[in-house]
């Protein structure tokens, strides 16, 4: 998207280019020589424009460093597939992926589990020494036909490889082929197996390309087109974030014809090709089937971003713009509306949070799309990192921070606690591998992947319930006993 | 589908049609189908081998779990762990990708030995396998030992591993794999002839409650014995908040690890999750090495007690007599809140004969007792506990099921209430009764983790909590004419 801010941000106070970079020496000594030439481009003190500041992505984690990383399957299941709620989603393979997997990402879904969704449940082929040996193919079909059958409201199945069934060479697309036209509902095959690629990132291309291949328009709306009609992409409903974002939509005079796929129907992600203009919330794991739409349907479509009031106003103003004026106006009028209650949540809660400096490392979109939103509440962000992000992604996060502030990639634990420790941040907000690592350290922290089982924190409903999480975290008396006095 | 295909219209699921399916999956007819499946396993209440490794390499002195395989089981156990305890679970992987399907792991491997060695300064390496090297034949013994040629790892630094195909067992045998590995690793050639150290080895199986480990300890030195936990989380995952974060911050003394042989005597927990450590005690000492169940219940705390007196030629001490008595107070005073409840349990095989045995002591019954994994054994065994009393009677054992089958149970020959992990809660939702959180996972309350259920203070807590889930039952349910002050 167009940034709104492109004035280049404003310094902060004892952050110099310079001492991030001896920071970076410092952390890199931590390695052996090998390892360190390896982690050596994935840092850089930031200086947006500079070609040689940049940070390298997207590349294999090196071995015996505490990554934070996922794997192909978890990008699959976890993000892309798992939140489509009127599908059966089976992960095939052994019973672990999917038992870990279970229920940890908070997308909420409408509907009773069990009988016409089914996200919140856990459905594997629990695979044996013997499917190992013969194969897990004939398997699979029986595992289509018994669901079909104990869930008839269930309006398709995707198979969810994991890493014995590409190893052994099943033929998953065989046999979801032939489920599919005996049992009369969509069985997509997804070869997401956790060895593929470097990170969970693979995971959601291929997921995507299995929506391109196996779903987008095989289904039609009901109702007539309308010029409104647009489709909310890569927003995965995380504490409820999918309903306030499409309540301001739908404030805006739009129709939210399709979730992709937060609270998803997959008849719906299958009509998106009829909508006049695709959002995107998360760039990464959904920018593919943007592509293909608009390579193959001429539908255009656009970033935005719903974290805190600042950027929730330019984004409205920017997808207005793609309409006419009566879209323009309410957009407008919205902010109008709002503009009063979201100033009286930074007035209560700024004067506690003004200063006070954040770490952040999380996945997709949130390293950039969540700055303005601490910004709002007065706080600084010292250092940002994707665990698995692309070129792309840091080519638009640069511009959203300060000069000489820390972008790094796939950082290893100990790289977070020396930066933490190093910068002094009130805050660190990454997943919950880092979580407890830093509250023992006496540094508080949020979850910035479940929203620490809040949310949601998208649009006006979650700015109040953000505002409210950083300031007990920070301010939370516990941290007051921290040290004992004897 | 191809393009051919007629495109078909959007259409949404009527109420009526919710109305009917939700109707029909609390039926007999529903039940049947679902018991007739034989392929798919929905909601089970067991996890993949590597899992229990972990728990059993956070358990040793300064030792970082090495997961030999994709970066994303790491991660995947790790958060498991995580979230369990609330607390942090250091673990490394090889990270290994596509290539390793053809060039095998040992690079991968080599890698990540020399930097989790440098970056993380463990004392011990306990590495373990997912499914990629599993399948693709990866060498561990050879893989480790050319990685000390290579000098990427110290000649005499300690890495023991254990192949733990996720494809094979659960949990529990990956226990049961890495603590073979680490003890025999540790301590083959570190036996003494004739030396005893006096000492009481203590295997407390795939247990995710920090509060038992404490228990067990204490218990023991109430009797006066020196007790060497294995495996021993209780600080790794309960440690304290002081400002200052430990990868390793507890864990079995390696030494004392490396002393197992020379034991007075060895005990496992788990009668049926501890057969290759068990085997490999019974082959290399001659010192006795008894299985049985947990100390859960009275019953099973007293056997306990007395094995410890017998083994030890101890007394059981007048203050832990004094435990009991209050914990038969206890239960006494309860029993009229338990007496032939019914109870839906599930979970691992020594940890449903705990359960089983402890509801028997209060008159409750263990009505629905889902095993997910278990053997023909496992469910004569756990039968005969139900034969040997009359409220087992009627109680129906239902080995290698899921929560989803248990749904249909509880539906269709219901219970008062259910006792088990976090991933029940659905089926205590659509049957509307209470679900009394306990074993592993806890994910969504606080500090249970923390509570023990073993021992005579154990039984206490045990009760405490069923009990009062029932009694705030009764309250949050009851009418206006019968909310009491007393109950």
């Amino acid at each position: 998207m167009e940034n709104e801010n492109a004035a280049v941000k404003a310094p902060l106070e004892g952050i110099e280019k310079q001492a991030t970079e001896e920071l970076i020496d410092k952390t890199l000594e931590l390695y052996p020589e090998k390892a360190r030439k390896k982690r050596a481009p994935h840092m850089s003190a930031n200086d947006p424009g500079v070609e040689g500041c940049t940070v390298k992505s997207n590349r294999k984690t090196v071995p015996g460093v505490m990554s934070a990383r996922g794997c192909a399957y978890a990008g699959a299941k976890g993000v892309v597939w798992g939140p489509i709620r009127d599908m059966t989603h089976i992960s095939h393979g052994p019973v672990g992926c999917g038992y870990y997997s279970w229920g940890t990402r908070r997308n909420l879904v409408e509907g009773h589990q069990g009988v016409d969704v089914f996200s919140a449940m856990q459905f594997t082929s629990d695979f044996q020494e013997k499917d190992v040996v013969y194969g897990g193919d004939k398997k699979l079909a029986k595992i289509c036909t018994e669901v079909r059958e104990l869930f008839p409201l269930a309006k398709g199945i995707s198979v969810l490889s994991e890493c014995p069934v590409g190893l052994i060479g099943d033929d998953i697309n065989a046999v979801a082929k032939k489920s599919s036209s005996e049992l009369g509902v969509p069985v997509v095959p997804c070869n997401c197996e956790g060895f593929r690629g470097v990170s969970q990132s693979l995971g959601h291309h291929i997921s995507n390309d299995s929506i391109r291949d196996y779903v987008i328009g095989t289904y039609e709306f009901k109702d007539e087109p309308t010029d409104y009609d647009i489709a909310l992409i890569g927003d995965y409903n995380i504490g409820g974030d999918a309903w306030a974002s499409k309540k301001i939509l739908e404030e805006l005079g739009l129709n939210v014809k399709a979730i992709w796929t937060g609270d998803g129907q997959i008849e719906h992600i299958a009509a998106t090709h009829q909508v006049k203009l695709n959002l995107i919330h998360c760039y990464r794991s959904m920018n593919y089937m943007a592509k293909v739409m608009e390579e193959r349907y001429g539908i255009p479509w656009m970033e935005f971003n719903f974290f805190g009031p600042t950027k929730i106003a330019a984004s409205l103003r920017a997808i207005a713009a793609r309409f006419d004026q009566k879209i323009q106006d309410n957009a407008e009028r919205i902010i109008e509306k709002y503009t009063p209650m979201m100033q009286a949540v930074v007035d209560e809660y700024r004067p506690r949070l003004e200063g006070k400096r954040a770490l952040l490392f999380v996945g997709g979109l949130r390293p950039r799309h969540t700055i303005g939103a601490y910004e709002d509440l007065g706080l600084e962000i010292v250092g940002t990192g994707y665990e698995f992000a692309h070129n792309d992604d840091y080519d638009r996060t640069y511009e959203e921070m300060a000069k000489g502030t820390l972008i790094f990639d796939d950082a290893s634990e100990i790289e977070l606690e020396t930066w933490a420790k190093e910068y002094k941040v009130d805050l660190v907000g990454s997943g919950v591998k880092e979580k407890y690592v830093f509250q023992k350290a006496g540094i508080p922290f949020r979850q910035m992947h479940s929203w620490d089982y809040s949310g949601p924190y998208h649009g006006y409903d979650g700015f109040p319930i953000f505002a409210r999480d950083i300031d007990m975290a920070i301010n939370s008396p516990t941290w007051g006993l921290v040290k004992a006095p004897f | 589908m191809s393009e051919t295909c007629a495109v078909k219209k959007v259409t949404e699921i009527t109420p009526e049609e919710v109305a009917r399916v939700e109707e029909w999956i609390n039926t007999e007819e529903y039940r049947e189908k679902n018991f007739a499946r034989e392929a798919v396993v929905i909601n089970p209440a067991h996890a993949c081998q590597p899992l229990g490794a972990q728990l059993v390499a956070h358990g040793f002195e300064g030792t970082l779990p090495f997961v030999h395989g994709s970066q994303g089981c790491a991660s995947y156990y790790r958060s498991a762990l995580t979230r369990h305890f609330r607390e942090p679970a250091a673990a490394v992987s090889s990270a290994m990708t596509e290539d390793g399907a053809v060039f095998g792991g040992q690079n991968n491997l080599f890698e990540g030995l020399e930097n989790a060695y440098t970056l993380y300064k463990p004392k011990m390496m306990a590495v373990f396998t997912s499914c990629m090297p599993e399948i693709i034949g990866d060498d561990l013994t050879a893989f480790i030992s050319n990685a000390r040629k290579e000098g990427l790892i110290p000649e005499d630094f300690p890495v023991p591993y254990a192949n733990t195909p996720s494809f094979n067992g659960t949990h529990i045998n990956g226990y049961d794999a890495m603590l073979k590995s680490i003890l025999s690793y540790l301590a083959t050639d570190k036996k003494v002839e004739g030396k005893d150290n006096g000492k009481l080895n203590l295997i407390p199986g795939f247990d995710c409650n920090t509060g038992n480990y404490r228990e067990y300890k204490r218990l023991c030195k109430e009797m006066g014995i020196d007790v060497t936990v294995l495996a021993d989380v209780s600080e790794s995952f309960d440690s304290p908040l002081d400002g200052t974060y430990r990868p390793y911050p507890g864990g079995t003394p390696l030494e004392e690890a490396a002393d197992v042989l020379n034991a007075h005597a060895t005990l496992s927990m788990m009668l049926h999750a501890s057969k290759e450590t068990i085997k490999w005690f019974k082959n290399e000492t001659e010192a006795p090495v008894d299985v049985m169940p947990a100390p859960i219940g009275v019953a099973n705390t007293d056997n306990f007690l007395m094995k410890l007196a017998e083994l030890f030629g101890k007394e059981v001490p007048e203050p832990l007599k004094a435990e009991r008595g209050r914990a038969v107070d206890a239960m006494t005073d309860a029993h009229q809140y338990l007496h032939n409840k019914k109870f839906a349990i599930w979970g691992d095989p020594d940890y449903l004969a705990g359960m089983i045995s402890f509801l028997l002591e209060m008159g409750a019954r263990p009505y629905h007792i889902i095993c997910s994994r278990g053997s023909k054994k496992v469910t004569k065994y756990l039968q005969a506990l139900l034969d040997a009393s009359p409220y087992g009677e009627g109680c129906h054992i239902w080995m290698n099921k899921d929560l989803w089958h248990l749904r249909s149970l509880v539906m269709t020959d219901p219970v008062d209430a259910l006792i088990g992990s976090s991933h029940g809660k659905m089926v205590a939702r659509d049957a509307n009764i209470p679900h009394i959180r306990h074993g592993f996972p806890v994910l969504d309350r606080v500090n249970l983790h923390r509570v023990p259920y073993i021992g005579y203070q154990g039984a206490i807590n045990l009760l405490t909590s069923i009990a009062n889930t029932l009694l705030e039952e009764v309250d949050r349910t009851s009418e206006d004419k019968h909310f009491e002050i007393m109950r």
